[in-house]
């Protein structure tokens, strides 16, 4: 039985060690946020925070995270305010990627949006160079720039 | 601006409760039918893209995919801007795929701009696909949606249901229509002070012929047009609520993975498949002509499982093909020059005969692969006589044709379930087939719904590529240094016409394609052609300014004397960049130009080498005119879009053959720009105010020329093939700038 918490909610599933996390959450729980972009953990459309770490999901058996907490984009805004109830419905991560118009077609976002996240919880202020050798996730349409962007107006001097 | 939070998902075509006014002015029967079949309660189509509810609330019908391009966004701001609609009024839907949206209207700006739409032309079989057929599609491509789409049918359905609002006021007060005005999704008589929501004239309105000529605003009258409008989509796309076509789901869905003949155009001769049946969730093994699949009852399961069948493909021809067998073909049909005529401007071969000097220059560029963030997929459920298919697509309509047509059963009897598209570029296009086929074969051998998904891999060596291409030049100058002559023989077929040619003032001409038919199917990327010749063309240009002993930007200029609009974004963009300025010590700039899709497009790319002589993007500077702009932001983003993917394709796009197939697997061996490969890009909207221009895909062409033409400054080499990660720069010595 692979036993983890999805988002704070208990998940016990009757599935193999070795599932990859990424389609535990997709095809097991219906939760199609994650998504799936190359399988090998290349490029970061998986991403899911693992006790607030972003890990790539593709690659990481359920066996490897048992017991743990995940967060997906599904549920990135209810963690980031805990028991809040007046917590706005986004993340400030969220919020700027509409500020910004960040993404085009989206598929990436969801993990790139993981990924920023994790950033900014250990380096709130991250230079160009950090920025560069943290986030190495895939984005097709080349929202970059924007990406860059939104990081920076984040940013917590 | 609402944004509709329908679920995508198994949710069926159409339409809740509110009025439909029109399709298009010229086509009054759509919104009778749009009514008598689709309308449930008080709400009317007032035309088939614009319902009116009784509470003011306006639904806008998109019929055209959205891949991020932002197209549910822009298309609704022509409507409503020419509706006099608050846009927080404005609700968006995805037009059902059904012939009522069908998008005609792309097709006939495209076919009168090009001859025949460029992305269906060249590759496939034209004369197979009756012209009711191509009708009869709602594609999204060839970077027309606003252009055609948006200015043909939407901006006329506005006008239109406008002056049948007004009219139905006007009836009501007894007033004429010219004392009326409308603003912010009312009619007013303006003596009186009397107004009317048009949810109040809707059901009315709807029983009025839509006006035959409806006359659309100047742009000083815009309110919505023009302005950076946000997007509708992005808000279900930071909180993992927008929903792709791999997405689709339900309790009892069945997921296949799929192995394709590696060598294209092979046959599945036998299947060895082991104990596999045996395995947890396998339900069952399909095997088809060109492929295997296993169908399990979770993806994962079905991916591991295929690991373990054997298959067995028939030989080919091919099967010891290489890129270089292919380069080596495109060479001998260029040597044996058996061409077709493109363009012929005075007497080329006249004019090299008479030359002072030549020179040649001979370019090549691979195949590349689209890769789609979302990998390819398709789910179907076949019951009884239907058949419900999801998929991410660029023609829906389509779509539905060929899944009822593979399952054979009428088109009548598909359903179509629309989603957004985890990009596009081209290989969601029709004809593209291949999953869309398989997964509808798979899924007719069950009766609950089959998802079929590529894996990276499959989807990087199935796909259908953009052809690889060598073009040879020669160009002839006088005993002054003055270019005379350009002559081009490049490998086909062509896609695009006219991608070919180009602007400048050279007064002999010959430009003539040969054959470069592989096995390697290949389709529309994103620009199609203009992606490789425009690569070519500027890149030759430049070793003529070179050789002429002029600035690039200057030689350009000189030679556009006839092409104002060139000169001007030319002019913007080397400004804004700062062109010809100094620069810091080991950068240099290169700089292109390109018009296409109705665009045209200036970029200066500022390049250096990296401490391992790699080639780094520092900045791009971008000047677009596209006519005008109706959503600004988006037209920067498109332009950011489509210079970070032809910039992908620069440094490391090449899809390569061996034996047979496609050597790349996965982004490792297909490389793509990231983060820190992402230069800074400025982008300057260049408002001529001509008709508009396209967005999608014209900033890609410029960018392979631009940071080639920077490197040989930079290093004295002359890239002429891509990709440049193949290119060794560690013995440069850079020119003299003139």
């Amino acid at each position: 039985m692979a036993s983890f918490k999805v988002n704070g909610i208990e998940q016990n599933l009757d599935i193999e060690p070795e599932m990859p996390l990424l389609w535990a959450l997709r095809d097991e729980l219906g939760m199609t946020g994650t998504k799936f972009g190359c399988g090998i953990a290349s490029c970061g459309a998986c991403t899911v925070h693992v006790n607030g770490s972003a890990v790539r999901s593709c690659v990481t058996p359920v066996s490897a995270i048992q017991g743990q907490e995940i967060t997906t984009i599904e549920g990135l805004a209810m963690v980031a305010a805990g028991a809040n109830p007046s917590a706005p419905d986004l993340s400030a991560v969220q919020q700027a990627w509409i500020d910004h118009q960040v993404p085009q077609c989206g598929y990436c976002q969801s993990g790139m949006i993981m990924a920023v996240s994790s950033l900014l919880a250990t380096n709130p202020n991250p230079s160009d160079a950090d920025i560069d050798s943290s986030i190495t996730n895939v984005c097709r349409c080349g929202s970059y720039p924007r990406v860059r962007k939104a990081i920076h107006s984040l940013a917590i001097a | 601006m609402k944004i509709s939070r329908r679920r995508f998902l198994l949710s069926t075509a159409v339409v809740g409760g509110g009025v439909l006014i029109g399709y298009s002015a010229l086509k009054p029967s759509k919104h009778r039918r749009a009514n008598a079949e689709l309308v449930t309660g008080e709400e009317r189509y007032v035309t088939s893209f614009i319902k009116i509810e009784p509470n003011n609330k306006i639904t806008i019908y998109v019929p055209h995919s959205e891949m991020g391009q932002g197209v549910h966004t822009s298309l609704p701001m022509m409507a409503a801007d020419e509706l006099d609609a608050a846009w927080e009024d404005i609700t968006v839907e995805q037009a059902p795929a059904t012939d009522m949206f069908a998008n005609g209207e792309l097709i006939k700006g495209l076919a009168g701009e090009v001859g025949i739409p460029g992305f269906l032309t060249g590759l496939i079989n034209f004369s197979a696909v009756s012209v009711a057929e191509i009708m009869n599609l709602q594609v999204t491509g060839g970077s027309s949606s606003v252009r055609f789409t948006g200015e043909s049918s939407m901006r006329t359905a506005g006008a239109a249901a406008r002056q049948m609002l007004v009219e139905c006021a006007a009836n009501r007060w007894g007033v004429a229509a010219s004392e009326c005005s409308t603003q912010l999704t009312h009619v007013q008589h303006n003596a009186s002070g009397r107004s009317l929501s048009y949810g109040e004239l809707a059901v009315d309105a709807a029983l009025l012929e839509p006006p035959e000529n409806v006359t659309l605003k100047d742009p000083s009258q815009f309110t919505i047009m023009g302005k950076a409008i946000s997007r509708v989509d992005i808000p279900a796309k930071v909180d993992g609520s927008a929903e792709y076509g791999i997405d689709a789901q339900s309790e009892d869905m069945l997921y296949a993975a799929i192995r394709l003949a590696p060598v294209f155009g092979t046959k599945l001769v036998s299947v060895d498949a082991g104990d596999v049946l045996g395995r947890r969730g396998v339900k069952r093994i399909i095997e088809l002509e060109d492929s295997v699949a296993v169908v399990a009852d979770s993806y994962w399961r079905a991916k591991e499982a295929l690991k373990l069948v054997k298959s067995e493909f028939e030989s080919s021809d091919a099967d010891t093909t290489s890129s270089a067998d292919l380069f080596a073909g495109f060479e001998r049909s260029l040597s044996e020059d058996d061409n077709s005529e493109v363009l012929e401007v005075g007497d080329a071969d006249a004019a090299m005969e008479d030359a002072a000097d030549v020179i040649e220059g001979n370019y090549t560029v691979p195949y590349l692969a689209h890769a789609a963030m979302e990998p390819m997929n398709c789910t179907v459920h076949i019951h009884g006589a239907i058949a419900e298919v999801w998929t991410s697509t660029q023609d829906a309509l389509g779509i539905k044709g060929r899944v009822a047509k593979i399952a054979g059963l009428s088109e009548d009897d598909a359903v179509f379930h629309h989603s957004y598209l985890g990009g596009g570029f081209g290989r969601r296009l029709p004809f593209n087939w291949n999953v869309i086929d398989h997964a509808t074969l798979i899924a007719k051998e069950f009766d609950v719904p089959v998802k079929t998904v590529m894996s990276r891999e499959d989807d990087m060596q199935q796909d259908y590529y953009r052809p690889a291409v060598a073009s040879n030049f020669k160009a002839a100058f006088d005993a002054n240094g003055m270019v005379k002559a350009w002559h081009n023989r490049f490998t086909g077929p062509i896609q695009t016409p006219g991608a070919s040619h180009i602007p400048y003032a050279i007064p002999n001409q010959s430009i003539a394609v040969v054959d470069g038919d592989t096995h390697v199917p290949i389709a529309a990327w994103r620009s199609v052609d203009h992606s490789q010749q425009t690569f070519f063309t500027e890149s030759f240009v430049d070793e003529i300014a070179h050789r002429s002993g002029k600035n690039p930007y200057q030689f350009r200029m000189e030679m556009l004397a006839e092409h104002p609009r060139h000169r001007k974004v030319l002019e913007v963009a080397a400004e804004a960049a700062g062109y010809g300025q100094n620069l810091p010590e080991g950068h240099a700039m290169g700089i292109a130009v390109q018009e296409s899709f109705g665009s045209i497009v200036a970029e200066v790319a500022e390049v250096s080498l990296d401490e391992n002589n790699r080639p780094v993007v520092h900045k791009v500077t971008c000047a677009i005119d596209c006519g005008w702009a109706v959503n600004p932001d988006t037209v920067e983003a498109q332009v950011e879009s489509g210079i970070i993917y032809g910039l992908t394709a620069a440094l490391y796009g090449e899809i390569s053959i061996e034996n047979g197939r496609v050597a790349q697997n996965n982004f490792p061996d297909y490389e793509m720009v990231r983060m820190n490969d992402a230069p800074e890009i400025d982008v300057h909207i260049v408002e001529s105010g001509e008709e508009l221009g396209g967005l999608g895909e014209p900033s890609t062409p410029p960018l392979a020329a631009a940071v080639s033409n920077g490197l040989y400054i930079l290093t004295g080499q002359r890239v002429r093939e891509l990709p440049l990660k193949n290119h060794d720069f560690s013995r440069s010595t850079p020119i003299a700038q003139v």
